[in-house]
Parts: C-alpha cells; sequence; structure tokens
C-alpha cells in the first residue's frame, strides 16, 4: 500500500510546525503563549511521529505519540499552575518581568 | 433505483433528515418537558397554540427566528458569533455514530464512542467561548462553572462508559449492541446486576454533563440570570439550546446504545416473545395513545383545534396499525424501540429536574470527584473480574 | 487524490492556526488559533489511519488541555499585557530558527522523495492490509502487553501531576 501523499510531505509541514513553534517560544513575552508554542512543538513531534509509523505500518510511532500526549497533559496541568502561583505573585506574565534567578 | 444502492446514500439522506428534523424533535422535546414539569407541579403547562399547547414549539421557533439579534457593545464579535456554532456543530456531529437500527446509521466506525465523546468534549469549548466573549460578569462565571464542571464530570462519564466497553470488547456503536444481542441481555442487567452500577454512574454524569437540573449551576437562573447564554438573543439563543437538547439525546442515545440494548427489543432471544413485542407494544403505545387522546376532542375550544387534535389522533392510530403489518414490523421494530427507550431516559432527566433541588457548588464537585470517579474506577475494577470469573 | 486534497486542507488549517498563534495578541484568540491547528493535526492523524489518536488529540487535547489554557486564561487578567510589548529581543534566535527550518525544507524539496530510504526490511509488511497500525485493539494489544511499564508509569507522572498542580495552586491544604 502506496501512500498517496509520500512522507516526506508530513516531514516537510512537520518541521514548518516545530519552526513556528520555536519561533513562537522565543519570540513572545507572555508566558501563555510561549506555553502554548509548546504545544506547538510537541504536536509536530507528534506528527512526524505518526508519518514514520504509517510509512513503516507499526504501531510503535502511535503508542509514542500517546505518551508524548500524556506528558503534554501532565506539562500544562503542573505549568498552568505555576503560571496561576506566579500571577497571584507579581500581577504580571510577562517573561522579562519574572526573572528573580537572573543575576 | 441505481442510487439507491450507492454506498453514500443512506448516510447522506440520513445526515440531511437529521439537520432538517432535529430542530423540531428538539422543539417538541421542549414542549414535552414543559407539559411534563406542568404536570409534576399541578398546571397545564401551555394549552393556547394548537390543541393542548400542540403547536406551541412552531410558535416559539418563530418567535427566535425574528427577534432582533442584539450583540453587546464590549462583546469580542467574531467569537460570539462563533461559539454557539461550535456547540451545535458539535452535538449535531455526535449523531453521525449513532445506531437507529442496523441498518438506519449514519457511519459505523471503530472509534465510534470515542467520537461521540470527543464531541461533548469540544462542545464545552462552545460554553466557555461564549461566555467569556459576552464580555459580562455573569456569563463569564456561568461559563467557568460550566468548563469545571463538564471537565470533571467528563471523568466519571468515561469510566463509566469503558466498563461497558470492557462487557462489549469494542468501541463501535454497532459492535456493543451485536455484543448485547449474543449475550442475551441489555448491559444495565449484566454480571449479576453490578452493572447497574456503572449505568448509575452514567445517569448521574449524563445529568451533569448536559447543565440539567438538580446540577445546572452553570445557568442557574436564581444565581447567574441564564449563565454563559445571559447575553444571547435571537437565533443565536436557538442555536444554544439546540445544542442543550442535541446533548440531551445524544446522551440518552448512548446510554440506550450502552446499557439499554440499542435497538434490540426486550429479552432479545426469546423466540415466543417476538411478536408481542415488535408489533404489539408499538401498537398499544401509537395506537393506544391515539384513543386515549380522544376524550380531549370535546374539550377544545374551537372547530380548528378539534381538527388538528383529530388529524393527530388518526394518524397515530394509523402509525400503531402499521406495526401490524409483518413488513414493516421487521423493518420499523428497531427504530422504534430506539426512539421509545430514548424517550424514557429523556422522560427521567425530567422527572429529575422536577422532582430534585439543586445542588450547592461544592456539593457538585464533592459528588464529581469523590463519589462518581471512585465509584466508576471500581465498577471498572469489579466487573473486569466478575467478567472474567463467568468466563466471557 | 482525495487524500492529496485532505492533506492540503488539514495542511492549511494546521500552518494557519499556528502562524496566528504566535501572532495574535490577545491569549484567548491564541489559544483559539491552537485549537484550529490541532483539529488540523487532528485531521492528518485521521489521514494517516491513526483513528484512536485523533481521538485522543480531540477528546485529551482540545477538550482537556486547551480547555485549561483558555480557563487560565479567563482567570488572569491580561487587559494590561495586551497594550504592551508582544515580542522579546531575541529576535535573532526565532531568525536561526527560521534559517534552519527553512535549509531543512529546501533540503526535502531538493531531494524530494527519496530524501528517507529504509532498509528494505524495515517496513512489516503483514499487517498491511488492514488499517496499518490504525485499530483500537492492535494499540491497546501493544500497549497493554509490550508497553506495560511505561504505561503504568505514564499513570504515576499524572498522579504525581495531578497532586502537584493542587499544592501549586490551593494557598492552604
Amino acid at each position: 500500500m502506496t501512500t498517496a501523499v509520500p512522507l516526506s510531505w508530513y516531514l516537510i509541514l512537520s518541521a514548518i510546525l516545530f519552526g513556528l513553534g520555536v519561533a513562537g517560544f522565543v519570540f513572545r513575552r507572555n508566558i501563555i503563549t510561549v506555553f502554548m508554542s509548546i504545544e506547538l512543538m510537541l504536536n509536530a513531534v507528534n506528527l512526524s511521529f505518526v508519518a514514520f509509523s504509517y510509512q513503516l505500518r507499526q504501531t510503535d510511532g502511535h503508542i509514542y505519540t500517546f505518551f508524548v500526549m500524556v506528558v503534554a497533559a501532565a506539562e500544562a496541568a503542573v505549568g498552568l499552575a505555576i503560571i496561576l502561583t506566579v500571577f497571584k505573585n507579581r500581577a504580571t506574565l510577562e517573561i522579562d518581568e519574572v526573572s528573580d534567578l537572573k543575576n | 433505483m441505481e442510487i439507491l444502492q450507492h454506498p453514500l446514500f443512506l448516510p447522506v439522506v440520513l445526515t440531511l433528515a437529521i439537520v432538517g428534523i432535529f430542530p423540531l424533535v428538539s422543539g417538541y422535546i421542549v414542549l414535552v418537558e414543559r407539559k411534563v414539569l406542568a404536570d409534576i407541579q399541578v398546571r397545564l403547562g401551555p394549552m393556547r397554540v394548537g390543541p393542548q399547547g400542540l403547536l406551541q414549539p412552531l410558535a416559539d421557533a418563530l418567535k427566535l427566528l425574528i427577534k432582533e439579534d442584539l450583540i453587546p457593545a464590549a462583546a469580542d464579535k467574531t467569537i460570539f458569533w462563533i461559539a454557539p456554532c461550535i456547540s451545535t456543530f458539535t452535538a449535531l456531529t455526535a449523531f453521525s455514530v449513532l445506531p437507529f437500527s442496523p441498518i438506519l446509521r449514519v457511519v459505523d466506525v471503530n472509534v465510534g464512542l470515542l467520537i461521540v465523546s470527543a464531541m461533548s468534549a469540544v462542545g464545552i469549548l462552545g460554553i466557555i467561548l461564549g461566555g467569556w466573549s459576552s464580555n459580562s460578569h455573569y456569563p463569564l462565571l456561568g461559563a467557568l462553572r460550566g468548563a469545571a464542571q463538564l471537565v470533571s464530570y467528563e471523568v466519571a462519564l468515561a469510566l463509566a462508559l469503558l466498563s461497558g466497553v470492557m462487557m462489549a470488547g469494542t468501541l463501535s456503536m454497532v459492535g456493543i449492541v451485536k455484543a448485547q444481542l449474543e449475550r442475551g441481555v441489555w448491559f444495565a442487567f449484566d454480571n449479576f446486576g453490578l452493572m447497574l452500577v456503572p449505568f448509575m454512574v452514567y445517569l448521574i454524569s449524563a445529568i451533569a454533563e448536559t447543565n440539567r437540573a438538580p446540577f445546572d449551576l452553570p445557568e442557574a437562573e436564581s444565581e447567574l440570570v441564564a449563565g454563559f447564554h445571559t447575553e444571547y438573543s435571537g437565533f443565536r439563543f436557538a442555536l444554544y439550546f439546540l445544542a442543550e437538547y442535541t446533548n440531551i439525546f445524544v446522551v440518552a442515545s448512548v446510554a440506550v446504545t450502552l446499557f439499554w440494548g440499542g435497538w434490540l427489543r426486550p429479552f432479545p432471544n426469546v423466540a415466543w416473545l417476538d411478536w408481542p413485542l415488535s408489533a404489539g407494544v408499538p401498537f398499544l403505545v401509537l395506537a393506544g395513545s391515539g384513543f386515549a387522546s380522544i376524550f380531549l376532542l370535546k374539550r377544545q375550544p374551537s372547530a380548528a383545534q378539534r381538527y388538528i387534535l383529530l388529524v393527530v389522533i388518526l394518524g397515530l392510530i394509523f402509525l400503531g396499525s402499521l406495526f401490524l403489518i409483518p413488513v414493516v414490523t421487521r423493518a420499523a421494530s428497531a427504530p422504534f424501540w430506539f426512539f421509545f427507550k430514548v424517550g424514557v431516559f429523556i422522560y427521567g432527566m425530567i422527572w429529575f429536574r422536577g422532582t430534585f433541588p439543586r445542588f450547592r457548588y461544592d456539593q457538585l464537585m464533592s459528588i464529581g470527584w469523590k463519589y462518581m470517579i471512585p465509584i466508576g474506577m471500581g465498577a471498572i475494577l469489579v466487573n473486569a473480574v466478575v467478567g472474567m470469573l463467568k468466563g466471557h | 487524490m482525495l487524500d492529496t486534497i485532505f492533506f492540503y486542507l488539514f495542511a492549511l488549517l494546521t500552518l494557519l492556526g499556528a502562524v496566528l498563534t504566535i501572532t495574535r495578541r490577545s491569549a484567548v484568540h491564541s489559544a483559539i488559533s491552537l485549537i484550529v491547528s490541532l483539529v488540523g493535526v487532528a485531521g492528518l492523524f485521521l489521514l494517516q489511519r491513526a483513528e484512536f489518536l485523533f481521538a485522543v488529540q480531540i477528546v485529551l487535547y482540545i477538550g482537556g488541555i486547551m480547555l485549561l489554557f483558555l480557563f487560565v486564561i479567563m482567570l488572569v487578567n491580561l487587559d494590561r499585557a495586551e497594550r504592551e510589548r508582544q515580542f522579546s529581543k531575541a529576535w535573532w534566535l526565532a531568525l536561526a530558527c527560521v534559517v534552519g527550518v527553512g535549509a531543512e525544507i529546501a533540503y526535502f524539496l531538493t531531494k524530494g522523495p527519496a530524501a528517507f530510504q529504509f532498509p528494505p526490511g524495515a517496513a512489516s509488511p503483514g499487517v498491511a492490509s488492514a488499517a496499518a497500525g490504525g485499530n483500537v485493539e492492535r494499540l491497546a494489544d501493544a500497549l497493554f502487553s509490550e508497553y506495560l511499564l511505561p504505561f503504568e508509569m505514564a499513570s504515576l507522572l499524572l498522579l504525581v501531576a495531578v497532586v502537584g498542580s493542587v499544592i501549586l495552586a490551593k494557598k492552604r491544604i
């Protein structure tokens, strides 16, 4: 069974998505948006996992993706709790202003 | 005739029928709800439009359509516009995997049940975005409450569903009903009645999931006016309303499919009950309600209303007697049982609304997290062990 | 043919959502764009016969994680933040990333499908006829036999995350 859509297309899409995620991660100052950029990157990785899995006709890629999603859920729960705490203490969500650990 | 054989013919027709007919059906569910609640509270309910208020949904729909469509000045217009569409879209999409009978279904996929729960998860977005975009206090509070409640009960709902899926061994809705046919028992009464526990968990979580009394905190009128849709009016409000009643129908259908045997009649494997249950009961229910309405005829105030009621009565009797023809019985008894069971379930939900007082917010959360979720998990464990010991 | 059309459709949805996510001023708009992007990715999963992941993507990501995001955005008041400068000074880093990704894409485009050569035995042809690894039963079998330990560890991770976030967010336990 040859796929109608070649693997490289999926990988290009995944790369662009990852690049956008990285750009958002380093570019944006709002912590929440930075967080969303991380989700974008995770999705890019998931996409290439599934693409490879489809190409090789194995389920392993799907299982990795499943675990990535679980980890993303855990990360979102803890991360958003941290964001809430930061906002409670600082009344701001600017990344540049939350820099106490910088000397 | 060629077009009838096309694999896409039935799905497309059924989809169009659902999208076209369901707004009317949900209007009539509202009418039934108002009538039943009125009956519980010893009132008459809507009586003016049509005989016994039978045409009230049409009047309501007309009113909602021609009402002025207000958008608050400070609202986020795009999201305000999109939010009710999300709700309605997701609610109607869930219909695509419901099997009304062995052949009467849009599609049968091997993740059918997951699609339903995915759609109900996305439906929350419509609520939270609608509440936020109104840019007003009551809607925002209602939306936050709604999101927290739905996310909490989503977990309990999924756990209750898991027990049923475990018994069936498949996620396909058709497969689930077929598994019940093979066992000859509805899943709600399987495993020595132990499956009643997940069914009760499902019932309670489903009521919370559809934002209905006694869990209707997101739209508690004494506290939050109308909750997340306070600022909505006219057609957008009608969309939210449609989504709400569609969701009720969907959770009822999932309960029927998973726990009450879907389109199967009661005792599906007992042969001598076939005629009385496949033909007799539909005839009794439809024609019987027709005959019972005859004495209402002379109470109608005008000749026009008497005429309309007569048509309805004759229609019911005609439909009922159709079931006595063997060909029709074979084709129509499955959908009849499906919709009959859904009706019973919805009637139960209305009954709950008329009977129970509203919970407090902390009570709601503690019921969800401290009772429903642990009980749901325990039910999975017990049913797994018992099911294995039974040797299925 | 249909596959290609759907691929373009979902890819467009994904990329459009992603671009809007990182450029929109309002956090809620960003979140909605991210949801659009996730729906696109879910569609691509479906296109590759990963129905289970499609459902999980929608239930978990859109119904769970993104809802959590929206919830938090609505709890914190970001009116002030929307008027401020949106982008940090690390533009050169972003530029480097874009150049890197661009180079990668250029490489793929020049080499085309030949960019990836698998060893002949890599694809297991026996299961190719069925939905290639997409069906739920096979995934469940693998998850509960071969990957049982990671699965249990994931559940432990989730438990830790739940307890941790409750402790972080609550003033008094």
